[in-house]
């Protein structure tokens, strides 16, 4: 590992240090027995993990408050759950069904009879997708607000934005078709990745497949020199988070291929539905299905400023500055860990930054008189 | 206490308080009981030591490793020390665990709670290679082991104890007893 990544993990090492919010090294005088005992400062440390810790507050689904428990509010919540349930979730499955009904009858033959006319096709195609997703919007009344200048198709550029849900996607492809990067997933999700997807360009990976990442990262490169393919999406985060935090983004995929980063915004308003899709606990067979039962879905979307990699800055810290200015936009607070430790532990390399202060701290004090 | 359902009732606040001498108010209870439920993953009613470390800020810790091996717990009789204190506690005795970092807790129920840390067999006595294994857990490899042994001997003995002695809850009474220890944490109240 090259010195400035090594400063770089060091820094934000010692940012989770002061988020950790406590002061270790300071004892000082000659190494007594009692201080070698006094295992109190790291005790303290895992039981504040045990208590609290900014990794899982992340992945927290707030459950709705609940507000009906009342005589007067709660026939008006029952005849909420009615029409919610009897008469939105119908209309809004119709409106789906219409929508694949048309999006079929218009991608298949498209797909099919112009194949010799790639440039027209793919035009359709596009369009086509777009449709499809709007359709899907609407079968949770979505209320979109965008804001800002729509993405333009241009060589060179990757979009990035933070990760709610898999209708981050959707409603983002329905104001412009994005070729995104994704986890391959399984069932009805994963056909209609390989079948529709695929043909605006999207990009599949497996999280768990290490040697993946080179191939992906060729991908990536040779997708973004293109003029003629759709816009990348990426979602840096890696996973799926509660909409009021932001994990760290990864530097590789985004931030390493020497173009301009265009980072959008995503905020839910959590009054109407809690849109966080927490992969764990549901498929997103019944998260879309939640949705569809809710009133409304309502977010806003900020496009904001393109970014560049500054002279001298590193992918990390580019990669961290774009979070900031995502997180800032969305009100998101910022947390320094990466979004994979859901599926996996942390590096040995933060433990042995603590074992280091510590090994010093004793040294130093052992040479006191 | 029913290890499915998410309802805590008053009677089960009064039981874990009395349980856990009062160091916690019951709104601090409520509020360990809701993390309790979110560390508890697969609703099994007790917190397993692979479900502690699946929280980073947790598995960090130079004390959660065993022996100076990061945990993968594939062999469970290796657990010790702090994991073996957390493997598999019910929420009583989770509540019970944390009752020594409470602002609440005597000094004395600080030390003891030390006290047991180093003391893995549970006989009530430490012994040299439990300290010297708790240094290798804080330090890793940034000392050598001679000089680990070499420091630890040497505080020993200018302390009046010798490689062999062994340590009881009274020694470590007296040794850490003046040092204004200071093994707090806050239960984040909503």
């Amino acid at each position: 590992m090259n010195s400035s990544s090594e400063i770089q993990n060091q820094k934000l090492t010692s940012q989770l240090d002061l988020d950790l919010d406590f002061e270790f090294d300071q004892p000082s005088g000659k190494l007594r027995l009692r201080d070698l005992l006094d295992i109190s400062p790291t005790l303290t440390e895992a039981s504040g993990a045990i208590i609290d810790d900014s990794f899982t507050r992340c992945f927290k689904s707030n459950p709705p408050e609940t507000w009906n428990w009342n005589v007067y509010l709660f026939p008006l919540w029952c005849l909420g759950v009615v029409i919610r349930y009897l008469f939105l979730f119908p209309a809004r499955v119709l409106i789906l069904t219409i929508g694949w009904i048309i999006f079929l009858s218009s991608y298949i033959p498209v797909h099919f009879l112009l194949k010799g006319h790639d440039k027209l096709r793919k035009k359709f195609e596009r369009y086509l997708v777009e449709l499809i997703c709007s359709f899907f919007v609407a079968s949770w009344t979505g209320v979109v607000k965008y804001h800002g200048p729509r993405p333009s198709r241009r060589p060179k550029q990757v979009f990035v934005a933070n990760h709610t849900s898999m209708i981050d996607f959707i409603i983002l492809e329905q104001m412009t078709a994005f070729a995104v990067i994704m986890q391959k997933h399984p069932g009805w999700v994963g056909l209609l990745q390989s079948t529709i997807l695929e043909s605006v360009g999207c990009i599949w990976f497996n999280r768990t497949e290490v040697k993946d990442r080179e191939i992906l990262t060729k991908k990536l490169r040779d997708h973004v020199q293109g003029a003629e393919n759709n816009p990348l999406l990426i979602f840096p985060e890696g996973t799926c988070v509660n909409n009021n935090y932001t994990v760290m983004f990864k530097k590789g995929g985004a931030f390493e291929l020497d173009c301009t980063v265009c980072p959008i915004a995503i905020k839910y308003n959590k009054i109407f539905v809690d849109a966080f899709w927490n992969s764990r606990k549901q498929s997103f067979t019944k998260h879309l299905l939640r949705l569809m039962t809710s009133w409304a879905v309502v977010c806003d979307v900020w496009y904001l400023e393109p970014q560049n990699i500054k002279p001298g800055e590193t992918a990390i810290e580019f990669a961290e500055r774009v979070r900031d200015i995502i997180s800032v936009r969305a009100g998101l607070k910022k947390v320094p860990w990466d979004g994979l430790l859901k599926y996996s532990r942390p590096s040995p390399k933060h433990r042995e930054l603590k074992q280091q202060s510590f090994s010093e701290s004793m040294l130093r004090r052992l040479e006191e008189k | 206490m029913g290890n499915t359902s998410s309802m805590l009732t008053q009677y089960d606040i009064e039981e874990v308080q009395e349980h856990c001498n009062h160091t916690f108010s019951q709104q601090e209870i409520v509020s360990l009981y809701q993390r309790f439920c979110q560390l508890d993953r697969n609703g099994s009613g007790f917190i397993s030591a692979e479900e502690f470390l699946s929280v980073p800020e947790f598995a960090v810790n130079p004390l959660s490793q065993v022996n100076g091996v990061a945990s993968d717990l594939k062999h469970p009789h290796e657990i010790k020390r702090l994991l073996r204190m957390l493997d598999g506690l019910n929420f009583k005795e989770f509540v019970a665990f944390l009752s020594a970092f409470s602002p609440h807790a005597t000094l004395q129920q600080k030390i003891e709670f030390i006290f047991k840390v180093y003391d893995s067999d549970g006989n009530g006595k430490v012994t040299f290679s439990d300290m010297l294994e708790v240094l290798r857990d804080l330090s890793g490899q940034f000392i050598s082991e001679p000089q680990r042994e070499q420091v630890l001997t040497h505080v020993l003995e200018e302390a009046g104890y010798t490689k062999n002695s062994l340590l009881g809850l009274s020694d470590f009474m007296k040794i850490l007893g003046n040092t204004g220890l200071k093994m707090e944490v806050e239960v984040p109240v909503d």
